[in-house]
C-alpha cells in the first residue's frame, strides 16, 4: 500500500519536480549590474548573447531598451540597471543580454556580465527581509548567499509590466 | 476522449468541406445541370456527413442526411423525376444540413422539428417511389424491436461506391437485373453454380463479399440466393464473424476462369465451389428475388463491421480512420479493400473516374507548422538580402561565381518564398459558397426574385484572409439585395427582367486580389446620399463632390440610407464595417455606379498578410516603415504650405485642401536628428473612416516588401504600431498603424488642450 502510494506520487510528478524531491536544488544563473550580484532561475535562460543595437520602441517605459531581431523573432529587452531605478545602462560589446521565456513570452534582459552558475539547495533560498513599513521589493523573489556575496533572485514576471505607456 | 475530440474536428472540418462541395453540386442542379456525376457528388458528400455524423451519434443529423440521401440516392436512379420543385427541396435541404452540422458542431440544440417542413417534402418525393418507403419501415422495426441496442444501420453500396439502402442492397444482389452484355455476342451461354460461403477470416483480411458479388455479376446474369441459416440472434451476433453464405447462378458466355479469376483473392479464405449445370433453364426471377430479400436488412449491419476493420487496418495511423470507416464510404473501402476489384477492367475504369470526380490530393497540416515555414523562409529572405547587400563591386571582380551563386540564391529563395506563400493560399470558393444560401434565404424574406452567379471561385487568397471575408462579403451581398436590386415591379417598370442579378467574383491583379460584387439594380441614389450625409453632418452642404465621391460616402460610418431599418441592413454600420474589415486586411474598397443600371462594389485585397509593401522611412535615428496601402502620396512642402491652425496642429495645404500634419518624431518623442521641421517630407496617408492625415518624416528610404512580425508576441501592443519587420541589414524596423498614430495626435492634442485650459483657470484663480 505505501510503495503504491510512492508510485503514483513519482508518476505524477514533472521530471524537474522529482529532481526537487531528489536533491531539492535549483540551478541559478547569476549575473551582475554594476556591483550588484543578481541571478534567475536556469530554466528560464533561453540563450546568452552580447548586447547588439535595439530598435526604440515609441510610447513604452523609459526601461524598455526597444527590440532585436532574434533570428526572426521580435524581442523586447529590458534595462535592467533602469528598472531597479539606477540609472541608465550605457551598453558596449561586452555587456550581455540574457534571453528569457517568461510566460510564453519571450523578453531579453541587459546586464553587465554573466558570472556563474549555481546550484542552491531549495532551502538555502531566503526571504527578501522586510523593514516594517517598508514596500516590498516587487523585483526580488529571495536571496541566496555565495561566496558570502549575496545574489538576489529576480522574479520574472514583475520585471515586465506595465511596460507600454498609455 | 481527447482522440475522439480529435476525431470530432476532423470531421467537422470535412463537414465544411463536404457541404461547400454539396452546395456547389446543388447550385449546379439548380442551374439546370442534371449529369448524374453531378448527383453522385451530392449524394456522396451527404453520405460522408452523415457516416461520421452516426459515429458521433449526431442523431438528428443522421436521420436528416439519411432521408436526404436516399431522395438524391432515387434520383440518380432516375426513380424520382428531377423537377424544378425536387431540386429547390433538395437545395434547402442543404440548407438544413448545414444548420445541423453547425448546430453538432457548436453543440447547440435545434428545435426537434428544425427543417421539419423540408424533411416532409422530402419524404413525399421518396414517397413517390414503392421502394423506399419499404426500406425505412423496415429500419424502423428493426430499431424498433432491438431498441435496447445502440445499433446504427450502416448502408453498403452494391453498385455506385456509394452506398444505396438496403432494399437496394437485396434487389440488387438477388434480382437478376444485371446487365446481360455478352448474352447475344458470342457462343451459348453457360449455367453456372458456384456456392461461396466465406470464412470469419476472409473478411478480416478486408475483403468485400459484396463486391465478389458485384464483379459476378458482370460476367453474366447472376441469381443469388443467401443462406441466413448460419446467422444467429442479433444480441449472439459476433460483428467481425462470418454467417452467410450464399449460392449463386450464373448466366454467363465466360468460362470458368473468368469465375475462378473473381475469387482468386479469397479462395484460401473461403469455401468455394464452382459447377456448371447442364440445366440451362433461366432462373426465375421473382423466386430468386423473395428469397434473400430478408437477408438483406441484416446483411446490411454485418459486413459494415468488417468494413471498418478494413479502413482502420489500412488507414490506421490517419487521424481520419475515426471519421472515414463509419462512413462505410464507397469510395474508402473501393480504394483500400478489395483488391479483386482491380481484376476487371471496367470496373478499376469506374473507381478512377470516381476517384478522379472528388478526390484532390492533398494532406492536413497544422497551419501552425505553415506559419514556421513561412517565418523561416521570411528569415531566409531577409539573410539573403543582407548577404547581397555585402556583395558589391569589388567583390563581384574577385569572385565573380561567387556572386553568380549569390544571384541564383537570390532567384531561389524568391522561388521558395512564393511557394510557402501558395501553401497558405485558399481558393476563395470556401467564402463565396456560403453566398448562395444568403441570397436564397434573403430573397425569400424580401420578396424579389435574385439570382447570384460567381466566377473565379478558385482565386487564391491567403488563409487569413478569407477567414476575415466572410462577414465583409455578408454585409455587401445582404446590400445588394436589400438596396441594390428593385422589387420586381419596379423592375419591370425600368425595363428590366424581373429577376435581378448579383455577380461576385474574385480574380488576381498582379500582386492583389480583386474581388467584384456587380448587381443590376437600382445603383447608389446620389441625391439621397448626398442629402443623408449632409444631414449627417459627415460633409458640408456646399461641398462639391464628384459623383465617384458621393457613392464612396456610403462607406462613412453612421450612414445608412435605407428609410426603413429593415433587419437585413439599414443599421448604418454595415458598409462602415465593410471597410473597416478590409482597410484591417490591408486592403481598399470602394463603390461605382450608375444610376438606373446596377453599381460594382470593388474590394482590392493583398495576396497574403506575411508580407507587405511598405515606404520606409527616416525620422531621427529610427527607420519606420508606412504600408504603402495607407500611402496616398508623399510631397516636399514649401514655405507658406504649413500653417498653423489656433488652438490645434499645424495644417498643409494641398491642392486647396487642407490636411492634418501628425509630426512622427513629436508622437513618438523620437529626438529629431533633423530638426528643423521645415526640411521634413510629408507623406500624406488615408487613414480608416476616409480621412486624410499628412505624417512628417525626415526622409523616405525607398519601398520595400516587407515580411511582417508580430510585435505582440512578446510585448504588449503599443498604439500607433502595428507591428515590425526585419529590414536587409537585420535591424528591426516597426510598422505603422496610421490610424493609431492618428488617435495618437488627438489624444496629445486633447492632453495639451486640457493642460491650457488647466493653465488658464488657476491663471484666473490667481488673479
Amino acid at each position: 500500500m505505501i510503495e503504491e502510494t510512492a508510485e503514483v506520487e513519482q508518476d505524477s510528478g514533472t521530471p524537474r519536480e522529482i529532481e526537487h524531491v531528489a536533491g531539492k536544488t535549483v540551478q541559478l544563473i547569476s549575473f551582475s549590474v554594476g556591483k550588484e550580484a543578481y541571478c534567475v532561475d536556469i530554466m528560464a535562460v533561453r540563450e546568452i548573447r552580447a548586447w547588439t543595437g535595439t530598435t526604440t520602441l515609441p510610447k513604452t517605459q523609459d526601461f524598455v531598451r526597444g527590440v532585436i531581431n532574434l533570428r526572426g523573432i521580435i524581442v523586447p529587452i529590458i534595462d535592467l540597471r533602469k528598472r531597479f531605478g539606477q540609472g541608465h545602462t550605457d551598453p558596449t560589446k561586452t555587456h550581455v543580454v540574457i534571453i528569457l521565456a517568461i510566460g510564453d513570452r519571450l523578453n531579453g534582459i541587459l546586464a553587465d556580465a554573466v558570472s556563474d552558475i549555481l546550484t542552491v539547495p531549495e532551502d538555502e533560498i531566503h526571504a527578501v527581509p522586510q523593514a516594517e513599513g517598508e514596500a516590498e521589493n516587487p523585483f526580488i523573489d529571495g536571496l541566496v548567499t555565495k561566496d558570502k556575496q549575496m545574489v538576489a533572485l529576480i522574479s520574472l514576471e514583475r520585471l515586465i509590466d506595465q511596460a507600454v505607456v498609455h | 476522449m481527447d482522440d475522439l475530440e480529435q476525431f470530432k474536428q476532423t470531421y467537422f472540418q470535412e463537414c465544411e468541406e463536404l457541404l461547400g462541395d454539396l452546395e456547389a453540386q446543388l447550385m449546379a442542379l439548380e442551374d439546370g445541370d442534371r449529369d448524374v456525376d453531378v448527383l453522385h457528388a451530392a449524394f456522396r458528400a451527404i453520405h460522408s456527413i452523415k457516416g461520421g455524423a452516426g459515429a458521433f451519434g449526431f442523431d438528428q443529423l443522421v436521420s436528416f442526411a439519411h432521408t436526404f440521401e436516399t431522395v438524391l440516392d432515387l434520383m440518380r436512379e432516375e426513380k424520382v423525376e428531377l423537377t424544378d420543385d425536387n431540386v429547390s427541396t433538395s437545395v434547402r435541404a442543404g440548407d438544413i444540413l448545414a444548420d445541423l452540422v453547425n448546430a453538432a458542431q457548436s453543440g447547440d440544440q435545434l428545435p426537434a422539428d428544425h427543417g421539419a417542413d423540408v424533411l416532409q417534402a422530402l419524404s413525399v418525393i421518396a414517397g413517390g417511389e414503392a421502394g423506399a418507403p419499404a426500406a425505412e419501415s423496415g429500419d424502423e422495426e428493426d430499431d424498433g424491436d432491438l431498441d435496447d441496442l445502440d445499433f446504427t444501420p450502416v448502408r453498403i453500396d452494391l453498385e455506385d461506391g456509394a452506398a444505396p439502402p438496403a432494399d437496394a442492397d437485396a434487389g440488387d444482389a438477388a434480382a437478376p437485373d444485371g446487365p446481360e452484355p455478352e448474352l447475344d455476342d458470342v457462343g451459348a451461354p453457360a449455367v453456372y453454380r458456384v456456392t461461396f460461403r466465406p470464412r470469419t477470416e476472409m473478411l478480416q483480411r478486408a475483403n468485400e463479399p459484396l463486391l465478389l458479388v458485384r464483379e459476378l455479376k458482370e460476367l453474366g446474369t447472376l441469381t443469388a440466393t443467401a443462406d441466413i441459416s448460419d446467422l444467429p440472434p442479433l444480441p449472439a451476433l459476433q460483428h467481425d464473424a462470418a454467417y452467410l453464405s450464399w449460392t449463386f447462378e450464373l448466366v454467363t458466355t465466360q468460362d470458368l476462369m473468368a469465375i475462378e479469376d473473381v475469387f482468386e483473392f479469397v479462395t484460401d479464405d473461403c469455401d468455394l465451389s464452382i459447377e456448371m449445370v447442364e440445366d440451362t433453364s433461366t432462373p426465375d426471377a421473382d423466386d430468386a428475388a423473395a428469397s434473400p430479400a430478408p437477408a438483406g436488412a441484416d446483411e446490411a449491419a454485418e459486413p459494415a463491421a468488417p468494413k471498418q476493420t478494413t479502413a482502420d487496418a489500412e488507414a490506421g495511423e490517419t487521424s481520419d480512420a475515426a471519421a472515414k470507416p463509419a462512413a462505410g464510404d464507397g469510395e474508402a473501402a473501393k480504394a483500400d479493400a478489395p483488391k479483386p476489384a482491380d481484376k476487371t477492367p471496367e470496373k478499376k475504369d469506374k473507381a478512377k473516374s470516381q476517384a478522379a470526380a472528388p478526390a484532390v490530393s492533398a494532406i492536413r497540416v497544422d497551419l501552425d507548422k505553415v506559419d514556421r515555414l513561412v517565418n523561416m523562409v521570411g528569415e531566409l529572405v531577409i539573410t539573403q538580402a543582407m548577404i547581397s547587400q555585402q556583395s558589391d563591386q569589388v567583390l563581384a571582380d574577385r569572385y565573380p561565381d561567387l556572386v553568380r551563386g549569390l544571384e541564383q540564391l537570390f532567384q531561389h529563395t524568391r522561388g521558395l518564398q512564393d511557394s510557402v506563400m501558395a501553401i497558405r493560399a485558399q481558393p476563395v470558393k470556401s467564402v463565396f459558397s456560403r453566398m448562395p444560401r444568403l441570397v436564397r434565404e434573403l430573397s425569400m424574406q424580401i420578396g424579389k426574385k435574385i439570382r447570384l452567379e460567381m466566377s473565379g471561385e478558385n482565386t487564391e487568397i491567403d488563409k487569413t484572409v478569407i477567414e476575415q471575408l466572410n462577414d465583409p462579403l455578408t454585409h455587401m451581398i445582404r446590400n445588394a439585395c436589400d438596396h441594390g436590386i428593385e422589387d420586381p415591379e419596379k423592375r419591370a417598370a425600368a425595363g428590366k427582367p424581373a429577376e435581378g442579378t448579383i455577380l461576385l467574383s474574385a480574380e488576381q491583379r498582379g500582386g492583389r486580389i480583386v474581388i467584384q460584387i456587380v448587381d443590376d439594380g437600382q445603383g447608389v441614389n446620389r441625391e439621397r446620399v448626398f442629402a443623408k450625409a449632409v444631414e449627417k453632418g459627415l460633409i458640408a452642404a456646399d461641398a462639391n463632390l464628384t459623383d465617384e465621391e458621393i457613392d464612396n460616402l456610403i462607406f462613412s460610418p453612421g450612414f445608412s440610407t435605407a428609410e426603413t431599418v429593415s433587419n437585413i441592413s439599414g443599421r448604418g454600420v454595415g458598409m462602415d464595417v465593410v471597410r473597416q474589415n478590409i482597410q484591417k486586411l490591408g486592403g481598399r474598397v470602394s463603390v461605382r455606379s450608375e444610376p438606373g443600371k446596377g453599381s460594382n462594389i470593388i474590394l482590392t485585397l493583398p495576396l497574403t498578410l506575411a508580407v507587405l509593401d511598405g515606404m520606409i522611412v527616416r525620422v531621427g535615428g529610427e527607420s519606420y516603415v508606412i504600408p504603402l496601402t495607407n500611402v496616398i502620396e508623399s510631397l516636399s512642402p514649401q514655405d507658406g504650405d504649413i500653417s498653423m491652425v489656433a488652438g490645434g496642429g499645424d495644417v498643409i495645404s494641398i491642392r486647396g485642401e487642407y490636411i492634418e500634419l501628425i509630426y512622427l518624431n513629436q508622437v513618438f518623442s523620437i529626438d529629431a536628428v533633423n530638426g528643423a521641421q521645415s526640411n521634413g517630407l510629408v507623406v500624406l496617408v488615408e487613414v480608416e473612416g476616409g480621412g486624410k492625415v499628412g505624417l512628417v518624416v525626415d526622409e523616405i528610404l525607398g519601398q520595400q516588401q516587407v515580411v511582417i512580425k508580430s510585435l505582440e508576441e512578446n510585448f504588449d501592443p503599443i498604439p500607433g504600431i502595428g507591428g515590425a519587420t526585419i529590414l536587409g541589414d537585420g535591424n528591426v524596423a516597426l510598422i505603422l498603424d496610421v490610424t493609431g498614430v492618428r488617435s495618437l495626435q488627438v489624444q496629445a492634442s486633447a492632453a495639451s488642450a486640457a493642460e491650457k485650459t488647466a493653465a488658464i483657470q488657476i491663471e484666473e484663480c490667481v488673479a
